[in-house]
């Protein structure tokens, strides 16, 4: 069992971090979409009140995950962070920045005010899972960590070819996912509009992710050994494509609700399949000597298992609250005097 | 290096004092809704509800803001004090963990019903998710104080060589080492975390009564929405009154915990340089230099009677530590000063309101009630100046030394006669650092926090004054015109439920009327177009949330 620990928190940490992509995912979304989908002041307040009672809480998943990398594997997240120092500058104001408009676009009549929030909401969602995007595909190609679990990373160098598609993959995932939210909780013209526009983003989100694994397959041999060795892990992929086909065919069927989960169960596949690429790597390092794996990078068997009776206990409560949440504020925006 | 040290330590203390006007706010906030949610729910009288109303609007906007920057504060550990986040991972981070598992879904789920579900769940299950929110935030504050009172005074944990494939990790010829938790719950309880989050706590009610004090006194002065005023103003100044005072006594105590387990912060505190009878200054300028106070005006062996209940005892002071293991004295003096000044400032305040109140004169004291406006910025310096006195006062350490003491208590000495620290079992904060790290990245990155915040205040302020300005929703018995109803006696969070409501049956008939009959308004929900214009004055401040909220500009 202890020695399993490392492996357990690895996968404690996925479950987060799917929990993140799939919530916020959508939050993401929906502000790429913003200003594309929602013309009248009206639809903008939808579409904001679409995410209003839920974004909040969506991000604490990121918190979570952050404070559990720290707990579980303080040697990544130390690496992790100090690395990609300026991009994660970007993202956090990014995700300070989107806060910000969410609260604030509607506190104003002018439309001034509320023209600059709107495109702050947009501009910052769309940031924010781009900068995603950038550091999965640093994370997929390695980073040069020195012998102390070190990397001294600059922005201009993560900003590379690969990192950019991964990034611009990210917002066309996030989009789509986020659109298939809208459909769920929108009515009328604006509904009609973003139902039109579903096939051009899943179209656009094809073309990048076979562009991606095709480069992946091709280049990055580290990527896809552990797929070689176990070729059932095939299986991952297989399923992503599986839940992607299921999208339009969901949509045909005119379940929106279904392609939503469908979506929901492509972005978990996605960081599903990142997760078994890595596995044991935490951070890929360009000398393999220097990866900081789930074994050297991990807390003492004693923390761990203390940090698993503590994920035992909150994770169902977590779990329990968030339902509730969702639930009391499911179906179509109505917008009353506590919308934004 | 030193740039990269300097600028970090700078945004950390941009970024965490920032972060820091919002929780405290939201704790005792939070405490105030959930009195007047509990007595919504138990009464369903209409004055509660009003005040839960507005109070929610005010702690929502709070705790947005609180979020935002708090984010930042996840991560800042590993991009600027990487090599701190490696060294006490193992123990911080697991606080840190469990203050998001336990505390931030908590607060953040039951938020939502709070803010956005006054028409779609039960008053029952809005006092649940009022009691949610409250909760999480006092989880929140647990494990974060305890956090950082491990930094202070850590325990439950060994320090410990990392481990590479089974052999201690060695990097250029240095042995990397690490604190791992040995007992979970000596580390939760270690010496000081009990009192400074008593402390810590005291601070968020007096920030919270104040702020309620400040926005009440500010309506008596403009004789608008007298009566919810009074009420929340009666309400409050118990509940600061209370808290200022037993914040006295967690303060002295404090000291005493201070001076047992950190006692060169406290000499700094105290500008205490030479170890013998310690004397209070009321005034100095800390010359380490020199190792003098100058210019002191000072309470000769108040220091040690405080301490000791005895004016000769001997206090130790900074001479007993070698100079680089000393705090430089000026902030630690200065704010630890400021804070006790503001606190005192507070609990005479607050004592003279009980007076007046009592004598009955209070409302036509107009100096006094400006003295509440503006208390709310001493309550402020004192939350974060009691902060930064702790944390520049536990300097040069980032995680503090254990303090060599012999059977009796007494502080081991070298032979030099300074206190030896244990070096390995300690980190200095000029080694928590990131070594990963350049100086222009941090200051690209403190620019950019800098400008962040500065557009974040200004809007918090602007959108606080918005909401303030606006008030509170009047009541259905105000808007149609009748007069308002006793209760005045009574102070919203001492009051029980005796406050008669005649005629809400037929009140709350002739409401739904009124929306059907205005086209404005979405269906269903409340009329909050129509302001008596007694209530609000014509002219008085920008656009008011009602006409926002049904769409202003169409």
């Amino acid at each position: 069992m202890d020695s399993l620990l490392p492996a357990i928190w690895f996968g404690v940490l996925g479950v987060l971090l799917v929990g993140y992509a799939i919530l916020d995912g959508f939050d993401f979304g929906v502000g790429i979409l913003h200003l594309f989908v929602a013309r009248t002041d009206h639809e903008r307040r939808v579409t904001i009140n679409s995410i209003g009672p839920l974004w909040d809480g969506n991000e604490v998943w990121l918190v979570t995950f952050g404070g559990a990398l720290f707990a579980a594997f303080p040697t990544g997240y130390a690496a992790l962070f100090s690395g990609f120092y300026t991009a994660f500058t970007l993202l956090l104001f990014a995700l300070i920045f989107r806060a910000v408009s969410i609260e604030f676009r509607s506190k104003q009549a002018s439309r001034a005010w509320r023209a600059a929030w709107d495109f702050g909401f947009a501009g910052s969602s769309t940031l924010a899972a781009f900068l995603f995007g950038v550091a999965v595909g640093n994370a997929m190609q390695g980073v040069p960590l020195d012998a102390a679990g070190r990397y001294a990373g600059r922005l201009t160098q993560q900003l590379n070819g690969f990192a950019l598609l991964v990034g611009a993959l990210s917002v066309s995932l996030f989009a789509l996912h986020g659109g298939l939210f809208l459909l769920l909780r929108t009515r009328g013209l604006l509904r009609a509009r973003i139902r039109r526009l579903v096939p051009y983003l899943l179209g656009g989100f094809v073309v990048l992710f076979v562009l991606t694994s095709a480069i992946t397959v091709a280049r990055l041999p580290h990527a896809t050994a552990n797929l070689k060795a176990y070729p059932v892990l095939w299986l991952v992929p297989a399923l992503n494509v599986l839940a992607l086909f299921n999208i339009p065919r969901a949509l045909h069927l005119e379940r929106p609700g279904y392609a939503f989960f469908s979506s929901a169960c492509l972005v978990a596949g996605l960081v599903f399949l990142l997760g078994v690429a890595h596995f044991p790597n935490l951070i890929v390092a360009s000398d393999p000597a220097n990866s900081l794996t789930v074994y050297n990078a991990a807390s003492s068997t004693g923390t761990l298992r203390l940090m698993l009776w503590i994920a035992g206990i909150g994770m169902p409560l977590v779990l329990s609250y968030t339902a509730l949440v969702y639930w009391t504020f499911r179906g179509q925006v109505e917008l009353d005097e506590t919308s934004y | 290096m030193d740039d990269v040290l300097f600028l970090s330590r700078i945004q950390f203390a941009l970024t965490i004092m920032f972060h820091y006007l919002f929780p405290p706010l939201t704790i005792g906030l939070g405490v105030i809704l959930v009195y007047l949610d509990g007595m919504w729910w138990r009464t369903g009288e209409e004055v509660y509800e009003q005040a839960a109303r507005f109070w929610t609007r005010v702690f929502a906007l709070n705790f947005a803001i609180g979020v935002a920057s708090g984010i930042v504060m996840e991560f800042e550990f590993g991009t600027n004090w990487a090599t701190y986040s490696r060294f006490v991972g193992d123990v911080f981070g697991s606080a840190l963990a469990a203050e998001g598992i336990f505390a931030f879904f908590l607060e953040s789920g039951f938020l939502a019903v709070l803010v956005f579900g006054w028409n779609r769940v039960s008053r029952g299950f809005h006092f649940f998710a009022t009691c949610m929110v409250a909760l999480g935030s006092f989880f929140s504050s647990i494990w974060i104080v305890i956090a950082n009172s491990w930094q202070q005074t850590p325990a439950g944990h060994h320090i410990v060589p990392m481990l590479r494939d089974g052999e201690p990790w060695i990097v250029e010829g240095e042995v990397m080492r690490r604190a791992e938790i040995t007992n979970f719950w000596e580390m939760v309880f270690n010496p000081s975390s009990i009192e400074r989050l008593v402390h810590v706590w005291l601070g968020c009610l007096i920030l919270g009564s104040f702020f309620v004090l400040s926005v009440s006194a500010y309506y008596l002065l403009k004789k608008r929405h007298t009566e919810f005023a009074q009420r929340s103003f009666k309400g409050a100044l118990i509940l600061a009154t209370l808290s200022s005072l037993a914040v006295l006594v967690s303060g002295h105590s404090q000291a005493n915990n201070v001076y047992r387990t950190q006692p060169a912060k406290l000499a700094a505190f105290e500008g205490h340089y030479r170890t013998g009878p310690g004397n209070a200054a009321l005034f100095g300028i800390p010359d380490d230099e020199r190792e003098e106070l100058r210019y002191a005006v000072e309470v000769p062996g108040l220091l040690s009677f405080l301490l000791f209940g005895d004016p000769e005892q001997e206090v130790v002071g900074l001479d007993r530590f070698r100079p680089e293991d000393r705090p430089a004295t000026a902030i630690p003096f200065a704010s630890y000063h400021l804070m006790v000044g503001c606190g005192t400032f507070l609990i005479g305040l607050s004592l003279l309101g009980c007076f007046l109140l009592w004598r009955g004169t209070l409302y036509e004291r107009r100096w006094v009630l400006w003295l509440f406006v503006v208390g709310v910025i001493p309550a402020l310096i004192a939350n974060h100046s009691g902060w930064v006195a702790a944390e520049t006062g536990r300097q040069p350490w980032i995680v503090h030394p254990p303090i060599p003491r012999d059977a009796g208590g007494e502080l081991l000495l070298g032979p030099e006669g300074k206190v030896r620290y244990a070096e390995e079992e300690a980190l200095r904060t000029s080694e928590g650092v990131s070594k990963a790290i350049a100086a222009d990245q941090v200051l690209g990155s403190l620019i950019l926090f800098g400008l962040v915040y500065l557009l974040l205040f200004a809007v918090w302020i602007y959108v606080l004054n918005e909401k303030i300005q606006h008030g509170p929703e009047p009541l259905e018995s105000e808007r149609e015109g009748g007069t308002s109803v006793g209760g005045a006696e009574e102070g919203f969070l001492a009051a029980a439920g005796d406050r008669a409501s005649p005629g809400g049956g037929a009140l709350a008939g002739a409401r739904d009327v009124d929306s059907d009959a205005d086209p404005e308004e979405p269906a269903g929900e409340e009329p909050a177009g129509e302001v008596p214009a007694g209530e609000e004055p014509a002219g008085e401040g920008p656009a008011s949330e009602s006409e926002e909220r049904t769409g202003g500009q169409g």
